[in-house]
């Protein structure tokens, strides 16, 4: 047994070595080369300044702009380190809510979001994806309905016309891959980008 | 539940049952020693690395001393871990300044990651640096995972062979895995999850300043490098704290559905190579379909439950199923599915939240990892647990005809049936054991988030994940307490070795017996009567041990959903 202790030693410095800094080092090289935006986090930059992360959702509140969906991330209290606040869409500290099928909390909030929504536009169904909160808190994406419901809101707020958005929301949607995996959806971020700029125009 | 979510469950399963045979050739070719495309190229540094730590690579081990030198490896690997999270504040690729990480999440971490487990009670990018990402969770779910499939390779090895005192080669068996199976396919792998949006970079995290003219900080790091392994490797540790939920660690459909069949892919091949290593591989699809089985029935359930919803949002008109916790870029299917792979191999990656489930959709899970993740299983880990099952079965079916059982040439006798149960009781000890714990233990209470039964299960569903090595979470409990991060860190350890150590008895075991041919007494193992056996003996050991407990937490749960009450 005692001739095992070498190898349990040199071995595991070897493959050390190998799998934690000679692989994860060379990937960065070489998918820096490859693929540079993407490799650091497909940035967006408007005016030189980052905005965001294209595939990161990030807080809208304004009334001119499409909303992602709830967000449940925290950060640490600024006054007790030992406890968190609510942070929407904190990019340094990602998760979902964990509030299970039978939570009363959710139950509440769900309440509260639906009548908030009816109230903007009484006219169509309320899409889930608008008041659920998504796992990552992160959520880059709603669905089609969940764009389409904002349509009013937005276009009151910005003097546009309802069917001028729909055709942008249209065109901001993303199909399955193939057809067939994954969910169509709206990128939060990018449709608000093109909304701006077809307002600009 | 819609004709296109189904046909992405049937794509999957036809895509890995299409690996199973070509990838169960390679790594058989790997295992006996034989050339394969890459040795001219990787053959000059497996020599090398024998060389330098002193590995004869033509001296095999009894099983004794193979079981050592993987426990003596992992000593080594729990202290490469625990001292760069101890020490990654003075360290280098610590952009984000992290501090040293507390001494019991520290252990908890090192345990977690040397288990395979990978249950993280960290916050990935809130709490590790850089390095520790690489060097400590990447390296080690390269070799947990290399340990895993050396371990089953050693057990089938056992199976294959007579009349021989020995098993393989620890050493040469870890080595040829990482090098010729993980480290080139995680090369490819992690250029192409780049491809889809995954940063791999060391660079600080990215000042944002959002739209509406919000500060938003942006965690980044090498990613992609991480994520390949980590879900080829069945360990599940995320780079950050939502895991595969995360859209840096999992940003498209696509990337989605190959993490899921990387993740099953290894698993899946094992069978293939126990079939081939002893000489029929129509005994390796056999237990394929045992495993394929339970794995549709899950995933009918769960999609099922998910896409039907939560009372509460029915009752707020809301429809398209329950997508609290989840991605939209995923929807319901994806994530079912996905919960399905990811415990059903001792994976424990989410791309959704298993917390936020239904009740019946956070069940199926839960059960999947009670069983023993047994269906594909972790890598390496389900095979060896598989045939554990497969002992016992046979066992069962030797009774009902009055013979002593055998199995694919060797007889099944007293010695190897005792180590199996001895296995397989690990887990009703540590799952059950620690939940009770948990439950009245006042320290425990206060980490539970949900109220009612929701929160028995958030606890229940701790010590499953933990000592059946998965990972994955009820993330509302806040594991990270001196009290869950040490009683889990028990749960891994045992869960892990107790089963191994029994397992590798039994490879000794049957290595030194005679091969006997088959005559017309012996049970045939590859029908569907076997097939059946087989599923009946998993079913009704879990369900005999473990359907108390989930009659306290999921199961009254429902029944309370339905009845309209909220706690």
């Amino acid at each position: 047994m005692l001739r095992e202790i070498r190898p349990a030693i040199v071995l595991l410095l070897v493959l050390t070595a190998i799998t934690g800094l000679a692989y994860p080092l060379a990937m960065t090289g070489i998918a820096g080369a490859l693929f540079p935006a993407k490799a650091q986090g497909s940035l967006i930059e408007k005016d030189g300044k980052v905005i965001g992360s294209a595939l990161i959702g990030q807080e809208f509140k304004d009334d001119k702009y499409f909303h992602g969906r709830p967000s449940a991330t925290v950060a640490p209290d600024p006054d007790d380190s030992t406890k968190t606040v609510s942070a929407p869409y904190n990019a340094a500290n990602s998760g979902g809510s964990n509030l299970g099928p039978t939570s009363k909390a959710l139950a509440d909030r769900l309440k509260e979001d639906v009548d908030k929504l009816k109230a903007e536009n009484p006219n169509a169904a309320v899409p889930v994806d608008l008041v659920t909160t998504s796992a990552s808190g992160l959520d880059p994406d709603i669905s089609p309905e969940g764009a389409q419901f904002q349509v009013p809101r937005v276009a009151k707020a910005r003097n546009m016309s309802e069917d001028q958005l729909k055709q942008l929301v249209a065109s901001n949607t993303e199909g399955r891959w193939l057809g067939l995996l994954g969910e169509p959806r709206v990128n939060v971020l990018a449709l608000n980008l093109a909304l701006d700029r077809a307002a600009a125009k | 539940m819609t004709v296109i979510g189904w046909l992405q469950i049937i794509l999957f399963c036809v895509i890995i049952v299409a690996l199973t045979k070509p990838l169960g050739w390679y790594m058989t070719r790997v295992f006996n020693g034989e050339k394969t495309l890459l040795s001219p190229v990787l053959r000059p540094i497996e020599a090398g690395i024998y060389w330098v730590s002193g590995v004869d690579e033509k001296r095999e081990q009894h099983w004794l001393t193979y079981t050592v030198a993987m426990l003596l490896f992992h000593v080594g690997g729990f202290l490469v871990i625990y001292g760069v999270m101890r020490l990654q504040a003075v360290l280098p690729f610590n952009p984000a300044a992290q501090g040293a990480v507390a001494e019991d999440l520290s252990f908890n971490t090192a345990v977690s990651f040397i288990t395979n487990t990978n249950w993280q009670n960290y916050g990935g990018e809130s709490t590790l640096s850089y390095l520790v990402q690489m060097l400590g969770l990447t390296h080690q779910n390269f070799l947990s995972a290399a340990t895993g499939i050396a371990l089953a390779v050693a057990l089938i090895r056992g199976f294959s062979r007579a009349s021989m005192r020995t098993v393989g080669n620890f050493w040469v068996d870890v080595t040829r895995c990482t090098l010729y199976v993980l480290l080139p396919i995680c090369v490819v792998y992690s250029l192409f999850l780049v491809w889809q949006g995954m940063p791999q970079t060391l660079g600080d995290y990215v000042e944002a300043t959002t739209l509406e003219g919000a500060k938003q900080t942006i965690a980044v790091g090498p990613v992609a490098s991480q994520v390949a392994i980590k879900m080829l490797g069945t360990n599940g540790g995320g780079f950050f704290n939502a895991n595969a939920a995360h859209p840096f660690e999992n940003p498209t459909a696509l990337s989605n559905f190959v993490q899921m069949l990387s993740i099953f892919a290894l698993g899946a091949a094992l069978t293939n190579v126990f079939g081939r290593m002893v000489g029929n591989q129509r005994q390796g699809w056999a237990i394929l379909s045992v495993m394929g089985v339970l794995f549709i029935a899950g995933v009918t359930v769960t999609y099922w439950a998910e896409a039907h919803g939560t009372s509460m949002l029915q009752a707020l008109g809301l429809t398209g199923g329950n997508m609290e916790g989840k991605e939209v870029r995923f929807g319901v299917v994806a994530s079912a599915l996905f919960a399905v792979i990811t415990t059903a191999a001792s994976c424990g990656a989410v791309n959704a939240m298993h917390d936020s489930f239904t009740a019946l959709g956070g069940m199926i899970p839960l059960i999947n990892i009670e069983l023993g993740e047994i269906v594909v299983g972790g890598v390496g880990a389900g095979m060896y647990g598989m045939l554990l099952f497969v002992i016992l079965a046979i066992f069962v079916a030797g009774l009902m005809v009055g013979r002593t059982p055998e199995y694919v040439g060797k007889k099944i006798e007293a010695r190897e049936v005792k180590m199996a149960m001895l296995a397989i009781l690990v887990l009703p000890l540590m799952i059950l054991g620690w939940t009770a714990v948990g439950v009245v233990y006042p320290a425990a209470v206060a980490s539970m988030a949900n109220a009612g039964p929701h929160g028995f299960t958030e606890v229940l569903y701790a010590y499953t994940s933990g000592t059946g090595n998965n990972g994955s979470a009820f993330a509302g409990l806040t594991g990270n307490t001196f009290f869950y991060n040490l009683t889990l860190a028990c749960a891994m350890f045992v869960g892990r070795f107790f089963m191994i150590v029994p397992a590798m008895a039994i490879a000794g075991s049957l290595a030194g017996k005679k091969s006997i041919p088959p005559s017309t007494g012996t049970f045939p193992t590859t029908g569907g009567l076997f097939v059946g056996l087989v599923v009946g003996v998993i079913l009704i050991m879990g369900g005999l041990t473990f359907f108390p407990a989930l009659a306290l937490g999921p199961i009254v749960e429902h029944l309370a959903m339905n009845a309209g009450n909220l706690f």
